[in-house]
C-alpha cells in the first residue's frame, strides 16, 4: 500500500510569554492513498495542530522545530511540506487544492456575508484557470454530489439560510470543488445532531470511496472512528502513542490510554465506567518519562525516567509502551447491573401537567405580539424520589427550556409543575423569584459550561459559599465553612484548594464545584442540563461516576437532560424522548433502548455510533432526514410526521396524545404497533 | 512559572498583564507625574504665575548655564542664567532682549520664593528651584505678554486642566453607569427612552451647544462656580459613551451562566447586581473613563482658547493658548505654545494608559 502523506518525526512548539512549550513531539504516521486515517485523542493533546501543521496554517506563534512531512504528488515527485516558507509558491499550490480542509463550525468557517457559490468559486478562480460560468456549473455539480437538494437554488443561497447539517454539506463541497487528493477534516460532526451525523459521516466515507481520495479525519469519539476509519492514530499530549487498523485498535488496544478511551465510554451498562484518573495535564507540565505514566494504571517504576519508543509490531500495529495490555480488551462489556427499584407507588417528587411554555415574538412599529415561539407544548410526566430521567431529543425539541422553566427560571405558560420535595406539593408555575427562593434549595442545577456557570472573580470557596450564606439553615460562618469543605470533599475536590479561583482547575475539576454547589444546600431534585457534554471522554466518566454515587449516597432525585443517547442510556431509569417540545415516549431505559416504539426514538438509536468496527456489526442503520420543525411554525398534525418513515394520512392532520400503554411506557403515535417490526428485524440483523 | 497565578485575583491578574502592556505602562509613569506636578504645583513652579513684570514682556526663553567664570579665569560650579540687555525700538514699539554675558543670575535647589501652602495646608515658601534672590526673576521657558513666567503659569495651568478631566469624568460616570445600567437591567421602555436621548445628544454638534451653554454663564460669576459649570456642561455628552459600554456589558453578563446560578442561589437582585455582575464591568469601566479624560482635556482647552470656557485669572492650559491666539504673539514669541505641547503630552499618555487597561480589562479572555 503506498502511503499519500508520510509524517516523520514532526516536532512543533509553541512560544509565548511564559516561554517556549512543545506542542507535538516527534510525531510519525503515515496516510496511505485512498484510505481514512483518524487522529484520535482529548482535547490539548495535538490534533488540531497536526493538522493545521499540514496545510501550514499554524498560529504565528508557532513554530516547526524538526521533521517532514512527505508529500507525495501526483506525478511521482516527492514534496517536503514542513520545507520552506508557508506562503511560498509550492506550498500555495498544495494547500487547499491537493489538500483541503473542513472545519468543525460551518457557521464560523463559511462567510455569512457572501453566498455558498461564491465561497466555492473562489477556491475555483484561486487554484484553476475557470471561467465564471465554468465555475459555477462545477461548484453546482459538486453542491449535487454532497446531496443538497436544490444545487442551483443552494448556489445562491447564504449560509444563515440553511440547517447545521445542510452548511457541512455546503463546506464539504467547498473543500472537494477542487478535487483534492487529501482531506483533511477536524471535527466535522461533532457541532451535529446524532442524526445529522450520521448522514454526514455516510456521506463523507462514500465521497472518499468514489473519488478514491484520502482522509485525515480528527475525532475525539471512538463511535465515529468505528463508523468512518481505516487506520486509527491515538495522541496523547503531542505523542503517538498507538496506531494501527481500526479493527485492531477497537478489539485489540495494548496502550493503557487507548483502553482507557474505550472503557470510558458510557454505555448501556448501568455500572461503574472505568475510567483513566486525572485530565490531560498542560504543556507545561509534560512529564518526564512516558507522558502519560502519571494517569497510567500500571506503570512501571521505569515509566517515571525513560520514554518509550514507538514501535511497530509485525502486523503493522504500533506501539509506544513499557508495559502494554497483552489480554483481549473486555472491560467494556462489563456486568450489566440490573435495574435499580424505584418506589413509584407513592407521590412522586415533581409532577408535571400539561406545561407549555411559548415564547412572544414581538416586532412592529408598537412592539406587539406577533407570533409565538412555541418551546414547550403541554409536556406532562411524573418523577419519583431517588430515580434518574433521562431527557433526549435533538437540538431545538425543548429539553433545555423544560429543565428551565421546572426551575422557575422562565415561568410556564400554561400547566402545573407540582413540587413535593417533604410531602407537601406546591404549584412553582407562575411564581415570582421571591416566592421560589424557599424552594430553590431543594431544586437545584447543574449548568452545562463549567467556565462560564462559574464567576472568574469569585473565589471556590465563595462560589459554593453563597446559596448556603443567602438560605436560612447555617448562619454562623464556621457552620457555612464546615459544610463547604464537607461537600467539596464529597465531590472529590481538595478543600485546601478552597481560595483559588475557578481558572486555576480544569474543565473536570471545575464540573466538580458546579456540583458542589448544587449540592451544598441538601436538594431533593437536581436538574443536570448538558453536564457532561462539554468534558472530555476520560473526565466524562469520571463525572458521571460521581453523580451515580452522589445519588446512591444522598438519595437524589435527578433529571439528566444530554443530547448523547449513551449517556443517557447509561444515567437514567426512565428515559423520556422529546420532540417539538412534547414527549413522544416515556419509559424504562432498557424497554426503550432495547424496542422503541415511536418511529423517532427509533431513528435516534439508529443513529447512535457504537465503537465497533464495521466489519462486526450490521451496515443497514436507519437514518433520519430532515431537520427538527421550526417552532414558529409547527406542522399541523404531528409534528414529527414530516419527517416519518411511516406516516399516513391521519398523521398529517392529528396530533396523538400521549397515551400509556399496556408495557407502562408511554407514546404519543398513533400507530402503537408501527416500529415492532421494523426495530426486531434491525437487532437480528 | 515562576509566580503561582491560582491563587490571584482579578486585580493582580489585570496588573500582570498590564504591565507587560509596554505603551500603556509609559502611559501611566507620564500620567502620574502630570498629578504629581498638578498637586504640587506651587512647590514645583519658580514664580508667581500671576507675577506680572512690564520690563520683561515677550522675554525669550533663557538658557540654563553650570560654570561661572571668574575675572582671574577660574571656573566655578553655579547654576545660573543670564540677565537680559533690553533695547527698545520706538518705532516699533518691541522690545528686544538679548543676554547679558556679565549679568549672573544664580540659580539653586530649595530656594525661597513667594509663600504658599503646600496642599494647601503647610505655610511655606520653599520652592523646588528658582533664583537664589527672590527679587531676581529667571524665565526658563519665556515670558508672556505681561512678563509672567510660562513655565510657573504652565504648571499652575496643569491643575486646573487636569483636575476638570477628572471631576468632569466622574460626573459623566455616575450618570453613565445609573441610566446605562437602568437601561440594561429594566430593558423594555426605559432602555428605549435611555437610547433614543443618548442619540439624541450624540447627534448635536458638541462645540456650538458648549459655547451655547458655556455663553449663558454670567461674567460675573467666581471662577470656582464657573468651574464646576464647565465640568457640568462637558458632562451632558460625556456620559452618553460611558452609558453606552454600561448597557453593552449589562446585557452580555445577563445571559452569562454564572449569573443565572447566583439568582438560583436565591440571591436578590441587588446583590446579583453588586456581588456577582459589578466586579465584570468594573475593570472595563476604569478602562473607559481612562479613556474619557483625555476629551474632557481637549474640550476643556477648546473652549478656553475661544474664551468662553474659564476665564482669566484662573490658569488652565487653554487659558494659556489664548495668548497665542494671535499670528503676531506667535511670530514674537513661538513659546507661547508650550501649554499646547503639555495638552498633546497628557492626552496621548491618558490614550496609551486607557488602551493598556483596556487590552488588560479581561484578564479572562484568551
Amino acid at each position: 500500500m503506498t502511503s499519500l502523506l508520510s509524517v516523520r518525526d514532526l516536532s512543533i512548539s509553541f512560544s509565548g510569554d511564559d516561554g517556549k512549550v512543545t506542542a507535538l513531539d516527534k510525531v510519525s504516521f503515515d496516510i496511505p492513498a485512498g484510505k481514512t486515517v483518524c487522529l484520535v485523542g482529548e482535547s490539548g493533546c495535538g490534533k488540531s495542530v497536526t493538522a493545521k501543521a499540514l496545510l501550514r496554517i499554524l498560529d504565528h506563534h508557532a513554530s516547526i522545530d524538526q521533521g517532514a512531512m512527505l508529500y507525495h504528488r501526483a506525478d511521482g515527485d516527492v514534496m517536503d511540506l514542513a520545507q520552506g516558507s508557508a506562503t511560498s509558491k509550492a506550498i500555495k499550490s498544495v494547500q487547499g487544492n491537493e489538500i483541503s480542509m473542513i472545519y468543525q463550525e460551518p457557521m464560523t468557517a463559511l462567510s455569512p456575508l457572501y453566498t455558498i457559490g461564491n465561497q466555492i468559486t473562489e477556491v475555483l478562480h484561486w487554484h484553476g484557470s475557470y471561467s465564471k460560468d465554468e465555475a459555477r456549473v462545477r461548484a453546482i455539480e459538486v453542491l449535487g454530489q454532497v446531496g443538497l437538494p436544490n444545487p442551483e437554488k443552494r448556489f445562491d443561497a447564504y449560509t444563515f439560510e440553511m440547517s447545521g447539517g445542510m452548511r457541512q454539506r455546503a463546506m464539504i463541497a467547498m473543500a472537494l470543488v477542487s478535487n483534492p487528493r487529501l482531506l483533511i477534516a477536524d471535527e466535522p460532526t461533532t457541532a451535529l445532531d446524532v442524526t445529522t451525523q450520521a448522514i454526514i459521516l455516510d456521506l463523507m466515507r462514500d465521497l472518499q470511496k468514489q473519488r478514491e481520495m484520502s482522509m485525515l479525519f480528527i475525532t475525539h469519539d471512538l463511535g465515529v472512528v468505528a463508523d468512518i476509519a481505516d487506520e486509527v492514530v491515538i495522541m496523547y499530549l503531542g505523542n503517538v502513542v498507538e496506531r494501527g487498523t481500526v479493527d485492531d485498535i477497537l478489539t485489540n488496544p495494548q496502550h493503557p490510554y487507548t483502553r482507557g478511551l474505550l472503557a470510558s465510554l458510557p454505555g448501556r451498562q448501568r455500572g461503574k465506567l472505568h475510567t483513566i484518573q486525572g485530565t490531560v495535564p498542560s504543556l507545561f507540565d509534560r512529564p518526564s518519562g512516558c507522558a502519560f505514566q502519571a494517569r497510567c494504571a500500571q506503570a512501571l517504576p521505569q515509566c517515571g525516567v525513560e520514554r518509550p519508543q514507538l514501535v511497530d509490531q509485525p502486523n503493522g500495529h504500533g506501539l509506544r509502551c513499557f508495559n502494554p495490555i497483552a489480554e483481549q480488551a473486555n472491560d467494556h462489556t462489563a456486568v450489566a447491573e440490573a435495574p435499580r427499584q424505584i418506589d413509584r407507588g407513592g407521590q412522586p417528587i415533581l409532577r408535571l401537567r400539561n406545561v407549555a411554555k411559548h415564547f412572544p415574538v414581538r416586532g412592529g412599529l408598537f412592539n406587539r405580539v406577533k407570533t409565538h415561539v412555541k418551546a414547550l407544548n403541554g409536556v406532562s410526566l411524573d418523577l419519583w424520589q431517588g430515580e434518574t430521567l433521562g431527557l433526549v431529543g435533538e437540538s431545538g425539541c425543548g429539553k433545555s427550556t423544560l429543565g428551565q422553566t421546572i426551575m422557575g427560571l422562565h415561568s410556564p405558560s400554561a400547566g402545573q409543575i407540582t413540587f413535593a420535595p417533604h410531602g407537601t406539593p406546591t404549584d412553582l408555575a407562575g411564581l415570582s423569584d421571591k416566592a421560589l427562593r424557599p424552594h430553590w434549595k431543594d431544586l437545584r442545577m447543574i449548568f452545562q459550561d463549567p467556565n462560564s456557570s462559574l464567576n472568574p472573580r469569585m473565589t471556590v470557596f465563595d462560589i459554593v459559599a453563597e446559596v448556603l450564606r443567602m438560605g436560612d439553615d447555617l448562619t454562623e460562618k464556621s457552620a457555612i465553612e464546615a459544610r463547604v469543605r464537607e461537600i467539596m470533599t464529597q465531590v472529590g475536590f481538595d478543600p485546601s484548594f478552597l481560595k483559588r479561583y475557578p481558572h486555576a482547575f480544569s474543565g473536570g475539576q471545575r464540573q466538580r464545584i458546579g456540583i458542589a454547589r448544587a449540592l451544598a444546600p441538601h436538594p431533593k431534585l437536581v436538574i443536570a442540563d448538558e453536564s457532561v457534554s462539554a468534558l472530555d471522554v476520560s473526565v466524562q466518566a469520571q463525572i458521571l461516576n460521581l453523580m451515580k454515587e452522589l445519588q446512591e449516597e444522598l438519595g437524589l432525585t435527578y433529571i439528566f437532560i444530554s443530547h448523547d443517547l449513551s449517556v443517557v442510556a447509561h444515567v437514567g431509569d426512565r428515559v423520556a424522548v422529546m420532540y417539538a417540545g412534547r414527549i413522544v415516549e416515556l419509559g424504562e431505559t432498557a424497554q426503550v433502548f432495547d424496542h422503541p416504539r415511536h418511529p423517532y426514538t427509533e431513528a435516534l438509536i439508529g443513529a447512535i455510533l457504537e465503537p465497533t468496527p464495521r466489519s462486526r456489526r450490521d451496515d443497514d442503520k436507519l437514518r433520519l432526514d430532515g431537520n427538527v420543525p421550526d417552532p414558529l411554525n409547527l406542522p399541523p398534525g404531528c409534528p414529527f410526521a414530516p419527517r416519518c418513515r411511516y406516516a399516513t394520512e391521519i398523521c398529517n392532520q392529528t396530533d396523538p396524545a400521549l397515551t400509556e400503554m399496556a408495557d407502562g411506557r408511554s407514546l404519543a403515535c398513533h400507530f402503537e404497533d408501527v416500529v415492532q417490526g421494523a426495530t426486531v428485524a434491525v437487532n437480528q440483523a | 512559572m515562576a509566580h503561582n497565578a491560582d491563587y490571584d485575583g482579578q486585580w493582580r491578574l489585570i496588573w500582570r498583564r498590564f504591565r507587560k502592556h509596554k505603551l500603556g505602562f509609559a502611559g501611566l509613569l507620564v500620567t502620574a507625574a502630570i498629578y504629581l506636578v498638578a498637586v504640587f504645583a506651587e512647590f514645583l513652579a519658580p514664580a508667581d504665575p500671576n507675577a506680572i513684570s512690564p520690563r520683561n514682556t515677550y522675554a525669550p526663553p533663557q538658557s540654563l548655564h553650570f560654570f561661572v567664570t571668574d575675572k582671574e579665569g577660574n571656573s566655578s560650579f553655579q547654576p545660573h542664567v543670564l540677565g537680559y540687555k533690553t533695547k527698545i525700538d520706538y518705532d516699533s514699539g518691541r522690545r528686544t532682549f538679548e543676554e547679558n554675558p556679565h549679568k549672573v543670575i544664580p540659580v539653586g535647589f530649595f530656594v525661597k520664593g513667594h509663600d504658599y501652602k503646600l496642599l494647601g495646608l503647610i505655610p511655606t515658601e520653599r520652592h523646588l528651584f528658582g533664583p537664589v534672590k527672590s527679587r531676581d526673576r529667571i524665565y526658563l521657558l519665556g515670558a508672556d505678554r505681561l512678563g509672567r513666567d510660562v513655565l510657573s503659569r504652565m504648571i499652575y495651568g496643569t491643575r486646573v486642566s487636569m483636575s476638570i478631566g477628572l471631576v468632569g469624568v466622574t460626573l459623566s460616570l455616575v450618570l453613565g453607569v445609573l441610566l446605562g445600567g437602568a437601561s440594561g437591567y429594566f430593558g423594555g421602555w426605559v432602555d428605549l427612552v435611555v437610547q433614543r436621548v443618548i442619540e439624541f445628544l450624540q447627534s448635536l454638534p458638541s462645540i456650538p451647544l458648549w459655547i451655547g451653554l458655556a455663553a449663558a454663564i454670567p461674567a460675573s460669576t467666581p471662577p470656582v462656580q464657573t468651574y464646576l459649570l464647565i465640568t457640568v456642561i462637558l458632562s451632558i455628552i460625556g456620559w452618553t459613551g460611558l452609558a453606552r459600554v454600561v448597557r453593552g456589558k449589562f446585557l452580555s453578563l445577563k445571559t452569562e451562566d454564572f449569573v443565572k446560578a447566583a439568582r438560583l442561589d436565591g440571591c436578590s437582585v441587588p446583590r446579583v447586581l453588586v456581588r456577582h455582575m459589578m466586579p465584570s464591568f468594573a475593570s472595563h469601566i476604569i478602562a473607559v473613563v481612562t479613556l474619557a479624560i483625555p476629551g474632557m482635556i481637549v474640550a476643556e482647552t477648546s473652549l478656553s482658547f475661544l474664551g468662553i470656557g474659564l476665564q482669566q485669572p484662573v490658569v488652565s492650559w487653554g487659558v494659556l493658548l489664548q495668548e497665542a491666539q494671535n499670528i503676531r504673539a506667535i511670530s514674537t514669541a513661538p513659546w507661547l505654545f508650550w501649554p499646547g505641547f503639555m495638552v498633546v503630552v497628557a492626552v496621548l499618555a491618558l490614550n496609551f494608559l486607557g488602551d493598556g487597561l483596556r487590552d488588560a480589562a479581561d484578564p479572562y479572555a484568551t
